[in-house]
């Protein structure tokens, strides 16, 4: 099971230009929107056509510009979950996902039908409409139908985007259960860097119709390569940099001069380092260590992000340094020390870019 | 282009769709030699008075079926195809099920606007009894002879097949209102 992709196609602002091939593992395409991620997810499908490029699935081709391939949607065989599941209003729960194998026998088709209403739990509402069912129900419809053709490929197009957080972690814990059993290539679009993580294993970030990073999930958020996938995969904090000396790296914006784990590279232009991986400083002796004054705060119910100037103790109305989560217990047995307090980079946090 | 041809009906007043149209169908027009060659007349018969009609109902019904169609989520289009279906099946299948409310639609308005249709008609069927006068000529020439009483019976039979339509229109707007809804948006 292997899908190649590489692609061309010019978008309103900037040309769309992809290229990545995946075998079985959970690929996504993570992207601010506007990224093109689900413009690329369409033309694997035949929803939209490329200007140039390729697209050949277990090795046979779907799109070749130079060989005038272009097979239509419906020869593609993929399995496609529209974000806003695009389910037929005017038919059941089982004639949606018996929909596009009604040319099978009838038993053969209502023991498929079964089979994937049981997969999605839905038993008992096979004969609602959609518009009777939930958001998440929905949604496992949705997905019930595009695994019902036995899709080679499964392509899923933001599908968490219309649900409620407390509905999200669930399906996407499902989704995950469902997933590990689909035999096929499955690609992931998202914007969301905490779906990406838990349901990818492999990933390319986009921007601007760009690959900005691919690789292993793990890898790619440990280190990203260049500053945009730094940003998409959650890095909140960035500093032009200079280098100083191959374990040092000044930090220009900070006016600090950091430590770093592994040897450097003349031409960094980006040293960032992620809002929950700056910690507290044990003791001044600690590498990397810097005073940090509080400018203001903001809150979830969970985390308090304070806003920290570094060598000057404020920079007036709304200018920060850094961003700062940390929970709400630390924040309490904090808030009322004195400041500058002692925050650690610690060279095993750092992304160099 | 085609668009504001088929549209023109609804802007142009009914006089001057009457007047086109007898200028096409007269003994000289083309449509009207063509017929006279087959040894039919169109103009002051009943088919004048059908043919005045749809002319002029014609754009009610193409517009609110074409905005029927466009209103279609495409994805629901596009999930079809991706489900290996083809584009016979998905029309008949899904479009136009989708589409029905807005078909009903369209021919309800169609037919409100025939059955009141007075100046294209008038032009090209005139207004002979039991031949070509419809209920709106009636009531014009009832009322200009002074034959109140019969007048009023029409405007009552109007009133009560407006009402029934309108009844109707209702019941299909809410109808469509509802398909939309479930149409997967968040």
């Amino acid at each position: 099971m292997e899908i190649l992709v590489d692609i061309q196609k010019k978008l309103p602002g900037f040309e769309l230009d992809v290229n990545f091939d995946t075998g079985m593992d959970i690929l996504g395409l993570l992207g601010a929107s506007g990224s093109g991620k689900s413009m690329t997810l369409r033309c694997i499908a035949g929803i939209d056509t490329p200007d140039r490029g390729r697209i050949v699935l277990n090795g046979r081709t779907l799109f070749d510009s130079q060989k005038g391939v272009n097979l239509p949607c419906r020869k593609r065989k993929m399995g496609y979950l529209f974000q806003n599941y695009a389910l037929f209003p005017n038919m059941t729960v089982e004639e949606n996902i018996g929909f596009g194998i009604e040319d099978k026998k009838r038993e053969e088709r209502m023991a498929i039908i079964k089979e994937k209403v049981k997969m999605i739990k839905l038993e008992g509402l096979e004969k609602r409409y959609p518009n009777q069912l939930s958001g998440g129900q929905q949604q496992r419809v949705a997905l019930a139908r595009a695994l019902a053709i036995e899709p080679e490929a499964l392509l899923l197009d933001e599908p968490f985007s219309a649900l409620d957080d407390y509905l999200r972690s669930h399906m996407v814990k499902q989704l995950t259960e469902t997933l590990a059993d689909y035999p096929g290539v499955t690609l992931f679009v998202t914007h969301n860097m905490d779906e990406a993580y838990s349901v990818c294993n492999k990933l390319v970030v986009l921007s601007m119709g760009k690959i900005e990073a691919k690789g292993g999930t793990e890898e790619v958020f440990r280190s990203p390569p260049t500053l945009v996938s730094a940003q998409l995969t959650g890095c909140k904090n960035s500093s032009l940099a200079k280098y100083i000396s191959p374990f040092e790296v000044e930090a220009l914006d900070w006016g600090i001069t950091l430590k770093t784990k592994n040897e450097i590279v003349k031409h960094i232009e980006f040293v960032g380092i992620r809002a929950h991986e700056i910690e507290l400083a044990l003791d001044e002796k600690q590498d990397n260590v810097f005073s940090c004054w509080l400018n203001f705060t903001t809150q979830t119910p969970s985390r308090i992000t304070a806003y920290l100037s570094m060598q000057v103790a404020t920079l007036g109305k709304g200018g920060y340094h850094i961003q700062w989560e940390i929970t709400k217990q630390m924040w309490f047995e904090l808030k009322d020390k004195p400041q500058p307090w002692n925050l650690r980079f610690n060279p095993d946090n750092l992304i160099i870019v | 282009m085609i668009d504001g041809v088929l549209t023109l009906p609804l802007v142009l007043p009914p006089t001057v769709i009457g007047f086109l149209l007898l200028i096409l169908f007269g003994k000289n027009g083309p449509l009207g030699k063509l017929l006279m060659s087959i040894g039919k007349t169109v103009i002051f018969s009943w088919p004048a008075t059908v043919i005045a009609a749809s002319v002029v109902a014609f754009p009610l019904m193409y517009r609110t079926v074409r905005s029927a169609f466009e209103q279609i989520d495409q994805n629901i289009i596009n999930a079809a195809r991706t489900l290996g279906v083809s584009e016979w099946k998905i029309f008949w299948r899904i479009t136009i099920p989708l589409a029905w409310p807005g078909v009903a639609a369209g021919t309800v308005l169609a037919f409100a606007r025939a059955l009141g249709d007075f100046g294209a008609t008038l032009m090209i069927g005139g207004n002979i009894p039991g031949k070509t006068l419809t209920i709106p000529a009636a009531i014009f020439f009832a009322a200009e002879s002074g034959e109140m009483r019969k007048a009023l019976i029409w405007v009552m039979l109007i009133f009560i097949v407006s009402l029934i339509v309108m009844t109707l229109m209702n019941y299909w707007t809410d109808y469509q209102r509802k398909m939309i809804a479930t149409a997967g948006r968040k």
